[in-house]
C-alpha cells in the first residue's frame, strides 16, 4: 500500500511548473508513494497577496488549511512542491498556533463559508522534506538504475525551504546540505555552490527587472564559476526566473550564459532510468540537452583522483616542513562535499 | 486555646509596594478582621526593613507582649533574617517571626491596585493563620572543616587558592586539563595594558604548584559530593597519565621521541599540533606529560613505545587506570571557567568552510610568539602576511539565535587584535561593530588608541562572509574573502575584500556546566551560567550554603573581574573557617515512629542520604545531621508520618486555610480570583 | 469581489493619546513582529541582495518608523524592493519578522493608495485580482495584463522565449475556476471587515506606561 500524503500542487504546476508536475507523476509511484489532491483549493497568494492585506492573506490560506483538515484520511502531511506555497501555507499554520487572536480571527472569517481550522492539525511539509525525511536517501538511492555520474550539478535549494523555516525543521538555513545529498545518492556529481539558498529574485521581474535580472545573474555566474553543467531546483518560481528570463538576462547585461534549470524530480526520474520525454524535459528554455550529454559516461577515478581522495580519508598528520596551519573541521554533515 | 498575640506590619517598601496595595486599607483589616486570630497590632511604614521599622516591631513586642510577628513585605529571600533578627532582639523565638511576600508575589506582579489590595489581605490572613501554629526552634550548629575544594584552576580559581593558602589553610585544586592555567594561559597579550599574559600567569602557577598548602589534581575531575554543609565529602578521579608522576622529571625527551603528530585542539586552539604524549605548554604546571591513547600508536597497534624506550627514569606506564582520591572539605569553590562560542553555528560567517576565518582563540594562538605561527599573523597556508584583516564583533553574543546576552569581553579583545594585526604587519584593519563597549579603567583610552593607529571601524553587524565575487566589480579580488555588512552610520552596505577574517567569538558555559550545578546542588541559568545567591550583594555565592563560585562560570567577564571575584570568594571562605562553626536553619524532618508503616518509599529519595531503615523495628529513621530539611520525604510519605519542623503540615494547612479564609472583596467576587496565583 | 481598500483610520479624538506610526504598522502585521526590539545592527541591510535598488535600508526604514517619520516611509521604495528570501530575518540578532514589516507597509499603501511606483502595485493588483476572479491565479491573463501596461519595451526581446513557452507547454490559455469561488470570496470579505475593525482598534486605546518598580 502506498504511502499516502494530501497534495497542493499550487497554481503554476499546470503552467510553468510543468515539468516539474510530469516529473512528480512518473517518480512519485516507483517511490511507492500516493498523493491525494486537496479538493477545490485556492491560490496561496504568492508573494502578492500578503502586499495587498496581510490579514485576509491569513484568511486565504487558511480555507486550505480548513479543506486539508477536512480531508485528512489517516495523514495529516500537506504537501506542496513549490517553495512560495509551501512557505504560505506553512506561516498561517505557525501564526494562528503562535496567537490565539490571530486564530481566532482566521476562523471567524472563515465562518462566514461554515468552515474552520484548528491550529497544527494539519503538517504542511516540502516535497524535498519528505524525500529526505520519510522516503530517506537510501530508499532514494535504492531505486537508481543509471547513475548521474558525470553530471556536475549545483544544488539550488532557494529560499523559501529552510528559510524562515517555521518549524525548526532544519538545522542548516543558509547552508544546508539536503539537495546535495539528495543528488549525491543519484550518483551525481554535486559542485560546491555557495549561493544554494541565495534568492532567484521571485517576482522582481516582473516589477524591477534589473532587480531581478542581478539575482539570476549572479546565480549563474557562481554555478559557471564552480564548474556546474546545470542548476537544480525544487520551486517552479526559482526554474522561472533562472530558465525564462535567461535570454533577457544575457541581453541586459550583454553577456552569454547557457545555465540549464532542472527540477530535482526530473534528475530522480532520470537516474531511475525513465525517458527524458516523460519527465519534462525539453520544456525547458534554456536547453539541458548539452547538459545530459555528459550522462551515461561512466569514467573511472583518474590516477590523481584516486591519490586526493585517499588522502582526504586520512586523518590530518603533518608533513615534514609543511608550515600549513591546521583547518577547523568542518561541520559534520560538510564532510560529504570534501 | 487563645489565638497567640500576633503583629502585624505592612511595609510600602517606598513606593514599590504602596503604589499597587492600599496599605492602609490592609493595615485596618488585618486588625478589624484578624482580631479573632490573636492581632492586637497592625502598622505600616515605608520602610519596615530600616533600622527605625525594626524598632517599631521590637517595641511593639515587648509594650503588647507579642508573641508571634507577620510582615508583609519583600520575598523571604530578602528580609525574613532581618525581621527575625529584629524578633530575637526584643526576646521573641527568631521561627515566631514570618515574613509573607507582597511584593513579589502581589505588587510587582499585578496591574489592579483594588485587586492587588485584595490579594494582599489574603495572603496576609495565610501568615496570621500560619505563625500561630509555629513552635519555637533553635539554629542548629554544625563545624567548619578548614579544608577548601577548587573546582577550575584557572586565573580565577587560583587566586582563590593562593589566598587561602597563604592564610594557612589547605586548598585541593581539581583540574581536568593537564595543566592549571585555564584560558588566560593560552592568551598572548591582555587588555588594556597590553601585559604578556604568560608573565604574569606563570608566577601564579608556579606558586600554587609549590604551595604546601595546595593540592593539585590536574587531569581529574570531580565524581561525587556528598556529606553536608561545613563538611562536604569529595570523591575525585584521576585520570591517568601513563607517566609516573613521582618518577618523572619532565625532561620532555618522551614528547621529542613521539612520532605521531595530531592537531591539539585544547591548548592551541586547534591551531597547531602536538605529539600523543605531551604538555600542553613548556610553563605547563605540574611538568608532567600526559599520553591519550586515542592518538598513541601503541594503543591503536600494539608496537612503537618509542616514550618508553627512550625515557631516562622509567616512568612511562602503559597499565594505569582511573584512580579515586576522596577528602573531605568545609568549601567548595567553583571556578569551572567557559568555553568559547563555536563558530560553526553561525553559517553566514563560513567558519569551518572558509579557511582564512579564524576565531579569537585561534588568533590569540597565532599572536602568540610561543604559539604556532611562532608570533606571525599570516593566511592559513601558514606564510602569506594577510593585507587586510576585518574583525567581526559580537560573534555569539547579543543574538537571540545564540546568545541574547553581551560576552562583556570581546569589545576589548577585538581592540586588542587590532592593535596587535596592525603591531605585526601592514595591514588595513576593519572592524565592525554594533556597539562598542568599553566600561572599564583604562578601557576607553585603549579604543582611542586604537582609533589613532588608524583601524577603520564601521558600525554594523557583518551580514556574511563570502568567497562568491561580484563582477565585475570585484574583479581581481579572486581567492579573497568579502565581508559584507550595512554601515549604519555612513547608511551604505559595504563588500569588503580582505584576506582574512577575525571573528570574536563570545563566552558560553562549559558543555557539561549544568551536569557540574547539578552534582554541587546550585543553580544556573538554562544556558548553563551559575546563578549567584545576590547579583549585586552577595555576588560569589550561590544558593547553596558553603559552595561559592568566581569567573566566568558565573556569567561572562574579563580577567580583572575574575580575578577579583577569586579573590572575594577566598575572603568569604576565609570568614568562614575563621567562625569555626556555622548555623544552619533548624528545619529537619522526622518520623513519627508510630506512624511510619515501613513502606521504605521516602528511602530512596533523599538527596543527602540522611534516611536509614531500621530492619529490627520496621521503621524508617532521619539522621538530623545529614537533613537538610528539603522536605522531598515530608512530601512523599503515604502515611504522613514525616513531619518538617518549620514546614509541619498543619502548618501549611492553616496557611492554605488563612488564604482561603479571606471571603473576597466587597462585590463579592470568589476566592480563587483575588489569590490568584499564589493560592 | 472583495469590498473596497480599507480606508486610513480615523483620528484620534476625547483625550487620547494618538496611535504612534510604529503601532499601526504593528497592527497590520499577523504576528507578533517584534518591529519595537530593532538594534540598528545592519545585519538586514548588510544582508538583503535586492540592497542596491532601495531606498533607504531596512534598518533606516525601522528607524523611521520609530521616528514617525511617515512620509519618508510611505514614499520610499524599499518595502516594494523586499524579494521575501527570508536572509534578513533567519539572520536578524533580535529575529525580528523583518518580510512581514515589509508586507504591511506595502500593504499600508496600497490601502491608502500612496505608492512610490504603480508597477509593483499594479502586478499584486492584477494577481489578487485573478485570485477573486477565479480562486486560483492566471499566469497567462497576469503576464499579458502586466506586461502590455508596464513592460511594453521589454516585450520583442522575450518573444522567443515566450513562444517556447507555449510550444513547450507552459502556458495554460484557460482559468481554472474553483468551486467554491464564492464561499472563498465571503471569507475574503469578512476578513476584511476584521481587518479593519482591528486597525481602527489601534486609535480606540493605547496602554499607559507601566506601573513604578
Amino acid at each position: 500500500m502506498a504511502t499516502q500524503y494530501m497534495y497542493y500542487p499550487g497554481c503554476s504546476m499546470d503552467g510553468t511548473g510543468k515539468a516539474y508536475h510530469d516529473s512528480i507523476e512518473a517518480v512519485l509511484p516507483e517511490l511507492n508513494i500516493g498523493l491525494a489532491e486537496l479538493d477545490d483549493w485556492n491560490c496561496c497568494g504568492a508573494t502578492e497577496y500578503m502586499g495587498i492585506s496581510p490579514l485576509r492573506s491569513q484568511a486565504l490560506v487558511g480555507r486550505n488549511l480548513a479543506l486539508a483538515e477536512k480531508q485528512k484520511n489517516g495523514t495529516d502531511t500537506l504537501v506542496a512542491p513549490c517553495s512560495a506555497c509551501y512557505v504560505n501555507l506553512a506561516r498561517t499554520d505557525a501564526y494562528v498556533r503562535e496567537s490565539a487572536e490571530l486564530a481566532a480571527t482566521v476562523n471567524d472569517a472563515l465562518g462566514a463559508d461554515g468552515m474552520s481550522y484548528t491550529p497544527g492539525s494539519v503538517k504542511v511539509r516540502h516535497l524535498l522534506e519528505i524525500m529526505i525525511d520519510d522516503i530517506g536517501l537510501e530508499e532514494v538511492g535504492a531505486h537508481v538504475t543509471r547513475p548521474l555520474k558525470g553530471l556536475k550539478l549545483a544544488p539550488y535549494m532557494g529560499c523559501l525551504v529552510s528559510r524562515p523555516d517555521y518549524d525548526d525543521r532544519w538545522q542548516h538555513r543558509e547552508h544546508p546540505h539536503a539537495l546535495d545529498e539528495l543528488l549525491l545518492a543519484l550518483g551525481a556529481d554535486v559542485v560546491d555552490y555557495s549561493r544554494r539558498t541565495d534568492c532567484c529574485g521571485g517576482h522582481m521581474t516582473q516589477i524591477s527587472p534589473e532587480t531581478g535580472l542581478e539575482l539570476i545573474r549572479r546565480l549563474i555566474v557562481e554555478a559557471e564559476r564552480v564548474g556546474a553543467h546545470a542548476l537544480v531546483t525544487v520551486c517552479p518560481m526559482c526554474q522561472m526566473n533562472v530558465d525564462f528570463y535567461q535570454r533577457e538576462m544575457n541581453h541586459h547585461f550583454r553577456e552569454d550564459h547557457h545555465m540549464p534549470i532542472l527540477f530535482f524530480t526530473q534528475l530522480m526520474g532520470l537516474a531511475y532510468g525513465m525517458p527524458a520525454k516523460t519527465l519534462g524535459f525539453g520544456r525547458e528554455i534554456i536547453s539541458a540537452r548539452p547538459a545530459l550529454a555528459n550522462i551515461g559516461i561512466e569514467s573511472p577515478l583518474t590516477e590523481e583522483e584516486e591519490a586526493a581522495k585517499a588522502a582526504a580519508a586520512k586523518p590530518a598528520r603533518r608533513k615534514r616542513g609543511d608550515p600549513t596551519l591546521p583547518s577547523p573541521a568542518p561541520r559534520e554533515d560538510e564532510e560529504v562535499l570534501r | 486555646m487563645t489565638a497567640p498575640k500576633t503583629g502585624v506590619y505592612i511595609c510600602h517598601c517606598g513606593t514599590n509596594i504602596s503604589a499597587m496595595v492600599d496599605v492602609e486599607a490592609v493595615r485596618d483589616w488585618a486588625l478589624d478582621e484578624l482580631g479573632d486570630k490573636g492581632v492586637v497590632v497592625s502598622r505600616d511604614y515605608p520602610f519596615m526593613c530600616s533600622s527605625l521599622g525594626q524598632e517599631l516591631i521590637e517595641k511593639d513586642i515587648k509594650e503588647y507582649g507579642l508573641e508571634r510577628v507577620v510582615v508583609g513585605a519583600c520575598s523571604p529571600h530578602m528580609h525574613e533574617k532581618t525581621f527575625r533578627e529584629a524578633s530575637s532582639n526584643a526576646g521573641l523565638n527568631p521561627y515566631l517571626a514570618e515574613l509573607v511576600s507582597i511584593r513579589e508575589q502581589v505588587s510587582w506582579v499585578h496591574t489592579d491596585k483594588a485587586k492587588a489590595t485584595e490579594k494582599a489581605k489574603a495572603i496576609i490572613a495565610g501568615g496570621v493563620y500560619r505563625v500561630a501554629e509555629h513552635e519555637p526552634l533553635e539554629p542548629l550548629i554544625a563545624p567548619v572543616n578548614n579544608a577548601t575544594l577548587i573546582v577550575g584552576g584557572g586565573i580565577a580559581g587560583l587566586t582563590a587558592a593562593l589566598e587561602i593558602a597563604k592564610a594557612g589553610y589547605p586548598v585541593h585544586i581539581v583540574e581536568r586539563e593537564p595543566s592549571i592555567g585555564g584560558h588566560m594561559a593560552q592568551y598572548d597579550k591582555t587588555f588594556p595594558t597590553l601585559d604578556c599574559a604568560a608573565c604574569i600567569l606563570t608566577p601564579k602557577m608556579v606558586d600554587a604548584g609549590a604551595h604546601k598548602n595546595i593540592t593539585l589534581h590536574t587531569w581529574s575531575e570531580v565524581v561525587d559530593v556528598s556529606g553536608s554543609v561545613g563538611d562536604f565529602k569529595i570523591k575525585v578521579k584521576h585520570k591517568p597519565r601513563y607517566v609516573v608522576e613521582a618518577d618523572c622529571t619532565g625532561c620532555g625527551i618522551c614528547w621529542e621521541k613521539c612520532p605521531v603528530q595530531v592537531i591539539d585542539t585544547g591548548f592551541e586552539s586547534g591551531l597547531g599540533y602536538r605529539k600523543a604524549i605531551y604538555t600542553p605548554f613548556p610553563q605547563a604546571v605540574p611538568k608532567y606529560p600526559v599520553l591519550t591513547p586515542d592518538d598513541c600508536t601503541y594503543f591503536a597497534k600494539g608496537t612503537c613505545r618509542a616514550c618508553e624506550k627512550f625515557c631516562p627514569v622509567d616512568c612511562i606506564d602503559f597499565t594505569q587506570t582511573d584512580e579515586f582520591v576522596e577528602f573531605n572539605v568545609g568549601s567548595i569553590l567553583l571556578a569551572t571557567g567557559f568555553q568559547p562560542f563555536d563558530a560553526r553555528r553561525i553559517e553566514s560567517y563560513g567558519y569551518g568552510r572558509l579557511p582564512n576565518v579564524f576565531t579569537s582563540m585561534e588568533f590569540e594562538r597565532m599572536s602568540n610568539a610561543a604559539g604556532p605561527t611562532g608570533g606571525k599573523i599570516v593566511l592559513r597556508d601558514g606564510v602569506t602576511e594577510p593585507k587586510a584583516v576585518a574583525i567581526v564583533h559580537c560573534v555569539g553574543s547579543r543574538d537571540k539565535n545564540t546568545n541574547e546576552y553581551c560576552s562583556a569581553v570581546c569589545c576589548m579583545q577585538s581592540l586588542k587584535f587590532a592593535h596587535l594585526v596592525r603591531e605585526h604587519t601592514k595591514a588595513d584593519v576593519y572592524e565592525c561593530y554594533i556597539d562598542m563597549r568599553t566600561p572599564g579603567k583604562g578601557y576607553d583610552e585603549f579604543y582611542n588608541r586604537v582609533l589613532e593607529e588608524g583601524t577603520q571601524f564601521i558600525r554594523g553587524r557583518v551580514a556574511e562572509i563570502t568567497d562568491s565575487l561580484r563582477y565585475p566589480e570585484e574583479e581581481g579580488h579572486e581567492g579573497r574573502l568579502i565581508v559584507q555588512v550595512e554601515d549604519t552610520l555612513a547608511g551604505v552596505k559595504r563588500r569588503i575584500p580582505v584576506d582574512m577574517v577575525m571573528l570574536s567569538t563570545g563566552i558560553e558555559p562549559q558543555a557539561d556546566a549544568t551536569e557540574v550545578a547539578r552534582m554541587f546542588g546550585v543553580g544556573c541559568s538554562s544556558k548553563g551560567f551559575i546563578i549567584e545567591r545576590h547579583a549585586k550583594l552577595d555576588p560569589v555565592a550561590t544558593m547553596t550554603d558553603g559552595v561559592f563560585a568566581a569567573g566566568t562560570a558565573l556569567g561572562p567577564r574579563d580577567i580583572p573581574s575574575s580575578v577579583s571575584n577569586g579573590a572575594a570568594a577566598a575572603a568569604t571562605i576565609l570568614s568562614r573557617i575563621a567562625q569555626g562553626e556555622i548555623a544552619m536553619e533548624p528545619y529537619r524532618a522526622s518520623v513519627d515512629t508510630e506512624r511510619c508503616s515501613g513502606c521504605r518509599i521516602c528511602n530512596d529519595l533523599c538527596p543527602f542520604s540522611a534516611i536509614t531503615f531500621d530492619e529490627m523495628a520496621m521503621v524508617t529513621n532521619i539522621n538530623p545531621k545529614l537533613c537538610q530539611g528539603c522536605g522531598v520525604c515530608v512530601a512523599a510519605c503515604p502515611a504522613n508520618a514525616i513531619s518538617g519542623s518549620g514546614f509541619s503540615h498543619h502548618q501549611i494547612m492553616a496557611q492554605i486555610d488563612g488564604l482561603l479564609s479571606y471571603p473576597g472583596g466587597s462585590d463579592g467576587r470568589p476566592v480563587e480570583e483575588a489569590v490568584g496565583a499564589t493560592a | 469581489m472583495p469590498k473596497a481598500a480599507v480606508p486610513p483610520p480615523p483620528a484620534p479624538s476625547g483625550g487620547k493619546r494618538a496611535a504612534t506610526f510604529q503601532e499601526e504598522v504593528i497592527a497590520m502585521i499577523p504576528a507578533d513582529s517584534r518591529l519595537e526590539t530593532c538594534i540598528q545592527c545592519g545585519t538586514c541591510g548588510g544582508s538583503c541582495p535586492s540592497y542596491a535598488d532601495m531606498d533607504h535600508t531596512p534598518r533606516q526604514i525601522f528607524a523611521l518608523i520609530r521616528a514617525g517619520a511617515r512620509d519618508k516611509v510611505m514614499d520610499s521604495n524599499t518595502p516594494w524592493m523586499c524579494v521575501s528570501c527570508y536572509l534578513c530575518a533567519v539572520r536578524c540578532p533580535q529575529q525580528i519578522h523583518i518580510p512581514d514589516v515589509m508586507y504591511a507597509l506595502k500593504a499600508k499603501a496600497t490601502q491608502e493608495d500612496r505608492v512610490p511606483s504603480h508597477v509593483a502595485p499594479d502586478f499584486s493588483r492584477t494577481f489578487v485580482d485573478y485570485i477573486h476572479k477565479y480562486g486560483r491565479s492566471f499566469e497567462v491573463g497576469l503576464v499579458a495584463k502586466h506586461y502590455l501596461r508596464h513592460h511594453m519595451t521589454r516585450l520583442p526581446g522575450m518573444t522567443t522565449s515566450g513562444i517556447g513557452m507555449v510550444t513547450k507547454g507552459r502556458m495554460g490559455f484557460r482559468p481554472h475556476t474553483i468551486k467554491g469561488l464564492e464561499g472563498l470570496n465571503a471569507i475574503l470579505d469578512r476578513a476584511t471587515e476584521l481587518e479593519q475593525a482591528k486597525q481602527r482598534s489601534v486609535y480606540e486605546e493605547q496602554p499607559q506606561a507601566g506601573g513604578a518598580h
